[in-house]
């Protein structure tokens, strides 16, 4: 990629133009949308969650600069990570990693920790109403 | 696909336009030889700046068909709008308190305007049709005994439409109200004719036509009265006060008529790779739909606007191949904002009518009279790509290729 100049920092153009983790998982255990065309900016993040731990996390965003980047940054802090320890994972971090957002993107990070929240939600409610019987 | 790190493609020529060397050549000698004051009317180096100032003044109204009287030079086209509005309504105080512009204006009206009618004017929005254009019925209908002023855009720099500003002119004058018009995207690009048109002013700015930034100016119509809003030492006959930027103003007045003499190669180079351009995007995709008028358009621009991609990624990727263009999207809007409420999709685009949801992928190509064919073959070489590229990042176009309404 050619050294041009950017409003963002090198990290953030490192993970726009070569987003890891982008795509789908074909068997995710959670899959959570968040945002909406209308804002200009959606995010989709799938999770492979086993025995507590997430093994895989990928995403797909329409979105600007920032969101791309921190749906990219933010799949590559989940992966490996017990539940526990995703659950901690802030959008001040996501930002961090990625060596800053200029304020005005800052939203853009907050979705990222909201897709986040939302596919723990929803694991922990498809735990709750999962039956007994169907406990290993 | 390969960045190719030796393209640098300025497509974003509706922003502004890079100096002609020509022009710099003709600036040079006003900043440390011929730098006088033209105040400074009894010493050479006065007459000599105060001599170059009339010719300026010649050369830049020759280029809008104006008497150089008729000239008020300034700090730029916002300056211009900003004079041309609140000075007129100063000095004509007695003319009601009604205003009329266009929803499709530059934000140096657009905003001037709602503050005047947060401090009691009333203020008449005119929609456009979907191809940008004021409806002289709509304007005809919307003029009032306490009409004092209508301001209508000449052309848009981002859906590149060009009014009828003759016929707008023709109906504020049969009612007897003064018409202005921003021809900061125009003049210096197509034929402007201050007679022709019927404005009773018309904003200029340099740096729309290969001229420098930091100058521009206001056409007012002999006999019109203006108040001045930067008060001093009476240049510009009072009607705007400060030590004239004089390199500025050669430097406007050289690009001046460097466009007058060169608008036809111009303009018939401008259409060709417009033409090209158009071309190859028209039949590309069914989620690509072009904005502004088809034919009424300024030389050399191409807008649209995508589904399932949004604008300011499509700029940053388009800028990683070497390629720099424009968007109407919230997302690109501003950068240097406090946070996102500073961000907001184009009043132009909405104004259009395309759904605020889309507005996010829009695209703005304003080529210039130096790009070249084989550039808009790079483009449109490079362009697929980076779309595909981004479809596959959607969620959008995933739910799209699954048979569902994304926008639902």
């Amino acid at each position: 990629m050619p050294e041009g100049a950017s409003p963002y920092s090198k990290k953030v153009m490192d993970h726009f133009v070569n987003p890891r983790n982008m795509g789908e998982i074909a068997d995710a255990t959670v899959v959570a949308d968040v945002g909406n065309p209308a804002c200009g900016d959606m995010m989709r993040l799938y999770l492979k969650i086993e025995n507590g731990i997430i093994v895989d996390a990928k995403f797909k965003t329409f979105g600007c600069g920032a969101a791309i980047a921190t749906s990219s940054m933010l799949t590559e802090m989940l992966k490996g990570k017990s539940l526990e320890d995703a659950k901690s994972i802030s959008n001040q971090a996501v930002a961090e990693a990625l060596d800053g957002l200029p304020p005005v993107k800052m939203h853009c990070s907050v979705m990222a920790e909201e897709a986040l929240l939302k596919a723990l939600e929803q694991y922990n409610r498809s735990q709750e109403q999962k039956p007994e019987s169907f406990e290993v | 696909m390969q960045p190719d790190a030796q393209r640098d493609i300025y497509f974003d020529h509706a922003a502004t336009t890079p100096v002609d060397s020509r022009v710099v050549e003709a600036m040079l000698p006003y900043f440390a030889e011929r730098f006088g004051n033209p105040s400074s009317h009894v010493h050479s180096k006065g007459v000599e700046a105060n001599q170059e100032l009339d010719q300026s003044r010649a050369s830049a109204a020759r280029l809008i068909n104006a008497p150089a009287e008729t000239i008020i030079f300034t700090s730029g086209a916002t300056e211009a709008n900003n004079l041309a509005i609140c000075g007129y309504l100063e000095a004509n105080r007695e003319r009601g308190k009604h205003l009329i512009i266009s929803e499709i204006e530059h934000y140096s009206v657009i905003n001037l305007c709602l503050k005047l009618r947060r401090e009691g004017y009333d203020l008449t929005l005119l929609p456009v049709d979907k191809l940008g254009l004021v409806h002289p019925d709509k304007l005809h209908a919307a003029v009032r005994r306490e009409t004092a002023l209508i301001s209508i855009q000449h052309a848009s720099s981002e859906i590149g439409t060009i009014q009828n500003i003759k016929e707008l002119a023709a109906i504020a004058g049969e009612a007897g109200v003064f018409f202005h018009s921003d021809a900061a995207a125009s003049a210096g690009n197509i034929p402007v004719d201050v007679v022709d048109l019927g404005v009773d002013a018309l904003t200029v700015s340099a740096h729309n036509f290969y001229g420098p930034k930091g100058v521009g100016a206001l056409y007012l119509r002999p006999g019109a009265k203006l108040e001045a809003q930067i008060i001093g030492g009476f240049q510009e006959r009072g009607y705007r006060s400060g030590t004239e930027n004089l390199a500025g103003i050669v430097g406007m007045a050289k690009a001046a008529e460097l466009a007058l003499a060169e608008m036809p190669q111009r303009r018939e180079h401008l259409t060709v790779l417009q033409q090209r351009l158009w071309n190859g995007l028209s039949q590309k995709y069914e989620f690509l739909h072009f904005t502004g008028h088809p034919s009424e358009r300024l030389p050399g621009h191409v807008s649209f606007w995508l589904e399932y991609i949004e604008g300011e990624s499509l700029l940053l990727f388009l800028n990683v191949y070497g390629i720099q263009t424009a968007s109407g999207s919230a997302c690109a809007s501003n950068m240097r904002g406090q946070d996102e409420h500073d961000l907001a999709a184009s009043h132009v685009l909405t104004a259009v009518g395309v759904p605020a949801e889309y507005c996010s992928g829009s695209l703005t190509v304003s080529m210039g009279k130096d790009n070249t064919e084989d550039e808009v073959d790079y483009f449109l070489q490079i362009f697929p790509q980076v779309v595909e590229r981004l479809l596959a990042m959607s969620p959008l176009w995933a739910d799209k290729l699954k048979g569902k309404n994304p926008y639902q």
